[in-house]
């Protein structure tokens, strides 16, 4: 017997004709085990159908644009490591190109070739995270685990860089902390094929599960139209059939000497993007190779520009010689004065265009600091894309527009 | 002049009270009473066509009259694909809108750019700028019970707030 005949034989039992329900409201988060970021949802429900729901963000809010604001260009470096702490290097890299564009500098071709390989190794670390837990929030423990290795590998090649796992610090105004390390080329090499042949377990694993497909397709669509006026960007747009990507709408550094592709997806559901970001990380590691191969060649040119106004002076030069130690100083105690003026500068970050937009004064503190985050732009339409599905649906939406706290609250 | 600048002037007319064009991006400030307008205009333009709001912002110029700045970054950008191409990115512009202290209002553009909702709540959060016709415009970063908007420069950094209890 179905269970609607038995509720309909005791209501009739009991002499009411109609059984009364109310829409319930829930409260998800804001610590809840099934969102990687710091959010609370307040859905209102009928049975499991989601009615209306209202994201509310706002719960890592740090303050960063103000305590930007109050140091100097370069104290605000290590405030960007904090947006998007699954990628830091991209935030780092924006913001440094944002007041390199005030300065009108131009870094050596090295220092680029070096900036597309650190932004490439952070945007994987991203995509394998959010690979990664899209899965563990489904309950399925293991692909995230292959997820997460690969990504600790990675942050291996991070520490090799610049000394740090998660806050890089790495990207400067002018240039780059400091070169390659030596015999980077071949751990890298190295690093690439062992997460190469975790990406392939973690396919087999995943992509062609029933219980993960089953999940994934069909559910969180949106249209690119909508997508658009919501001003959506990243992986979300691309897997609605757009194929905007900033590294080749509007190349910087030397992307346009680089080649790779853009997937792009059909549906515009969760699943679509699944792939798409999978295919990604094939795409960076191939951006990798064609960087490391330039590298190789151009060992001991110069990364930074050779101007003491922007750049501080190499360590050697300033411990020897009185004018380097006095600007040295000076930078660091004033900041590089950056002429008056407004600049917008985007990048490509793993989660969609990323932007800082900065007003400066013509003192050694920025006037304005304004990031542009994708998280924030891209969970504004969370709410349309699940409403009508079941409860359920929210965990792999959420996942798979990424949202970072980080980010999002800055 | 750039061809982009002449381009908008034509299109904007005398809703345009000033350009300039620096490093690179190309910037207008139109009227602000009329910026709905502007941005509608903006956005159907079939040569112009800037179907994407990238960002929204305001900035606090304390001491200066009128104070605030609204600050809107548009571009355009290809939505069909073309064979196996990348999207390309046609154009960008800054529009610019003065706001004064008082009363400190501006026309919300959220019926051309849905993505302004969540923006103008944050630049109303942050600043304290009302965004008129907006569908809901509550705090968006910070919680109902804040005292002020935190990115004026008339707030200090140190500044504490009261504690707030729980709310059931």
């Amino acid at each position: 017997m179905a269970q609607t005949d038995i509720v309909q034989k005791f209501l009739d039992r009991e002499g009411k004709g109609d059984l009364h329900t109310d829409h319930q409201v829930l409260n998800m988060g804001p610590s809840h085990p099934a969102t990687h970021g710091t959010v609370k949802m307040v859905i209102e429900l009928d049975s499991e159908t989601i009615v209306d729901l209202d994201v509310q963000v706002g719960y890592l809010h740090r303050g960063f644009e103000k305590e930007c604001e109050s140091g100097t260009y370069y104290q605000a470096i290590p405030y960007t490591d904090r947006l998007n702490y699954n990628s830091a290097i991209i935030a780092n890299l924006d913001y440094c190109q944002a007041v390199e564009k005030l300065i009108e500098c131009e870094i050596p071709r090295r220092g680029q070739w070096v900036r597309v390989l650190a932004s490439e190794i952070s945007r994987m670390s991203d995509h394998l995270t959010r690979l990664g837990a899209a899965c563990l929030e489904l309950g399925a423990m293991t692909p995230f685990l292959y997820g997460i290795e690969a990504r600790e590998l990675n942050w291996d090649l991070q520490e090799m860089l610049c000394g740090a796992r998660v806050t890089s610090n790495y990207i400067r105004i002018g240039g780059i902390q400091r070169d390659l390390p030596a015999g980077f080329e071949s751990t890298c090499e190295e690093t690439l094929r062992e997460i190469e042949r975790l990406l392939a377990d973690f396919d087999r694993i995943v992509t062609r599960n029933r219980i993960f497909t089953d999940r994934f397709r069909g559910t969180g669509v949106m249209g690119k139209d909508r997508l658009i006026e919501f001003g959506v960007t990243g992986p979300l747009i691309r897997a609605a059939g757009v194929p905007y990507d900033v590294r080749k709408a509007e190349p910087y550094l030397v992307y346009d000497e680089v080649d790779f592709d853009i997937p792009v997806g059909t549906t515009s559901d969760n699943f679509d993007r699944f792939l798409v970001v999978q295919e990604e990380v094939n795409q960076s590691i191939r951006i990798i190779r064609q960087c490391l191969e330039v590298l190789s060649k151009t060992g001991g040119e110069p990364t930074d520009v050779d101007d003491p106004r922007v750049r501080w002076p190499a360590k050697d030069r300033v411990f020897g010689k009185m004018e380097e130690l006095i600007q040295q100083f000076k930078g660091v105690t004033e900041g590089i004065l950056v002429p008056a003026g407004e600049a917008y500068s985007a990048v490509e970050s793993p989660n969609g265009e990323l932007g800082f937009y900065i007003v400066s004064d013509g003192s050694g503190k920025p006037y304005k600091v304004r990031c542009r985050p994708p998280s924030f732009v891209n969970t504004a339409p969370l709410p349309e894309m699940v409403k009508g599905a079941l409860l359920a649906d929210i965990v792999p939406t959420f996942d798979m527009i990424n949202m970072i706290g980080g980010e999002c609250d800055r | 002049m750039s061809e982009l600048l002449d381009q908008v002037r034509e299109l904007l007319g005398e809703l345009v009270e000033d350009s300039h064009e620096h490093v690179g991006d190309t910037t207008v400030l139109v009227a602000a009473e009329r910026i709905v307008d502007a941005m509608r205009l903006l956005h159907d333009d079939p040569k112009l066509r800037f179907n994407l709001l990238v960002d929204l912002t305001a900035v606090d110029y304390l001491g200066r009259e009128p104070r605030f700045e609204v600050v809107y970054h548009l571009s355009a950008i290809d939505v069909e694909p073309r064979g196996t191409e990348p999207s390309r990115l046609h154009r960008r512009l800054r529009v610019k809108a003065m706001v004064a202290e008082d009363p400190g209002e501006i026309d919300s553009i959220v019926s051309v750019y849905e993505a302004a909702n969540w923006m103008e709540r944050e630049a109303f959060d942050l600043y304290g700028v009302k965004f008129k016709g907006h569908p809901d415009l509550r705090r968006i970063l910070l919680y109902e019970d804040f005292e002020g908007h935190p990115l004026r420069k008339d707030y200090p950094k140190e500044k504490r707030q009261p504690l707030v209890g729980p709310r059931n």
